[in-house]
């Protein structure tokens, strides 16, 4: 690992388990470190809401009672997110900024226009397992592999994010996270010295919420697909509104509005979850076969809906 | 700066860039630690910061502000004794991060049954594969330490 110093500008450091590793693999090398050890870390429920400060472990989120209770989704992906080990070191406002795992960008040896800008791009005609089907460009298909991003993007939280002079802004946490285009290096929103310092989830009342992973092994490993689904439905079970977020397919969290819209005013079946699911990946390109583990997480989370409005009825 | 490390305050010259690994096997001769694969994906190099399991890998030591438990720390614990009896290692290479990840989770209360092991196991890797022991060594401890208190 290069040297580096710790200063008052420079990389944030707070968990530390993404920088860490790609300062070893010599991806990135800053030359100081501000260290977040000290940044708050509350966890917040009241009626409207719940708020999460960016020092708050993985951990201490997943294992949050109140917050599994009323926010099934984001627990659920915060628990199959990583391992017990780095759920105890990282934090959520890192966790939120995590870099991709597309193999190319890890590896200097490979041409990667996210690393080395203007360098061109190994993963494109490569081994594109596992890497964006959606929102892709000429110079870039790495995915952006998080899981709590995705929840948040179908709950439609917004982030507090702390410029440098002290001052405060709200994002909405669609807006995070950006699509490659001729840029693939700019991956987000925030500017120079600014960082995250709190989540806010608003609670939005949902009838039901989850959040579905998809992967080669059942435990510690990154999502092929997931998606997040939030549902409010009528007494008769008639879907009133929806939300919908994919995960592990594109360089940032993706919304389907559109498709999530197509379950306003019918009841859960396959057939209708199955068109929700086209709609979603309408756009994609790429490995068909990954574009139908990607179909497949969304049908099983409408699913799971299914299943609990079946299980409700007949208690 | 002062480490607290099995129960010992050291004082050391620390580099920013030196991993609490590396600190611990090649200064402090806690070799017990081990590099598996240096980037937080085998926890092999599993140690306890405050009673959590962590990687020690991927940790700076600059950056450590708790109490760090190595295998080393442990003196005939009731975990390892389960690990003896029931033959839950081959190779030995993981073995260390594998109790020190138990002793974490059994402290936290999470060894409930077997599922619940090996999801809160799920961050040390054995080649050798002998996780069926593991989990008896694990739920084992548990029990006894249960039927102790």
């Amino acid at each position: 690992m290069k040297p580096f110093r710790y200063a008052k500008s420079g990389t944030f450091i707070a968990g530390g388990t993404t920088l860490v590793d790609l300062m070893k693999l010599g991806v990135v090398a800053p030359e100081t470190l501000v260290d977040l050890a000290d940044q708050p870390a509350g966890i917040t429920l009241d009626a409207a809401g719940l708020r999460i400060e960016a020092g708050a472990t993985m951990a201490a989120v997943a294992a949050h009672p109140g917050v599994a209770e009323r926010f099934p989704a984001v627990a659920q992906a915060l628990q199959q997110a990583a391992s017990p080990q780095i759920r105890n070191m990282a934090t959520i406002g890192g966790n939120l900024l995590q870099r991709t795992r597309c193999t190319y960008f890890r590896d200097k040896a490979s041409a990667c226009n996210k690393r080395d800008p203007g360098s061109g791009c190994s993963a494109i005609g490569g081994d594109e397992r596992g890497l964006a089907v959606l929102g892709r460009s000429p110079s870039c298909i790495a995915n952006y592999a998080g899981d709590l991003a995705v929840a948040l993007v179908a709950h439609k939280a917004e982030i507090t994010v702390l410029g440098r002079d002290g001052k405060s802004r709200q994002l909405p946490i669609g807006d995070l996270h950006r699509l490659p285009a001729d840029r693939p290096h700019i991956e987000h929103g925030l500017a120079q010295g600014e960082r995250i310092a709190a989540v806010w989830v608003p609670d939005q009342a949902w009838s039901f919420s989850t959040y579905v992973k998809l992967r080669d092994r059942a435990s510690y490993a990154f999502a092929l697909a997931s998606a997040a689904a939030c549902l409010r439905m009528a007494a008769d079970g008639l879907v009133v509104d929806a939300s919908l977020a994919l995960g592990g397919m594109a360089a940032k969290p993706w919304p389907c509005p559109q498709a999530a819209a197509l379950l306003v005013g019918h009841r859960l079946s396959q057939d209708v979850a199955e068109a929700v699911a086209d709609r979603a990946y309408e756009a994609a390109e790429g490995d068909p076969k990954l574009i139908a583990v990607g179909k497949a997480a969304i049908v099983s989370a409408l699913d799971r809906a299914a299943r609990s409005v079946k299980a409700a009825s007949e208690t | 700066m002062n480490l607290q490390i099995n129960g010992k305050s050291e004082a050391l010259d620390v580099r920013p860039e030196e991993t609490l690994l590396d600190l611990l096997r090649e200064r402090l001769d806690l070799t017990g630690a081990k590099k598996g694969c240096d980037h937080g994906q085998c926890g092999a190099c599993t140690v306890l910061v405050d009673g959590k399991p962590v990687l020690s890998c991927l940790t700076l030591a600059s950056r450590v502000r708790g109490e760090v438990t190595t295998i080393e720390g442990l003196d005939q614990h009731p975990v390892q004794a389960a690990f003896l009896r029931h033959d839950a290692y081959q190779c030995g290479f993981c073995t260390s991060g594998q109790i020190l990840s138990a002793v974490g989770l059994i402290d936290a209360g999470g060894a409930t049954d077997a599922d619940a092991v090996r999801q809160a196991m799920a961050g040390n890797l054995c080649r050798c594969s002998v996780y069926p022991m593991i989990i008896a060594a694990v739920l084992d401890a548990a029990l006894a330490r249960e039927a102790a208190e």
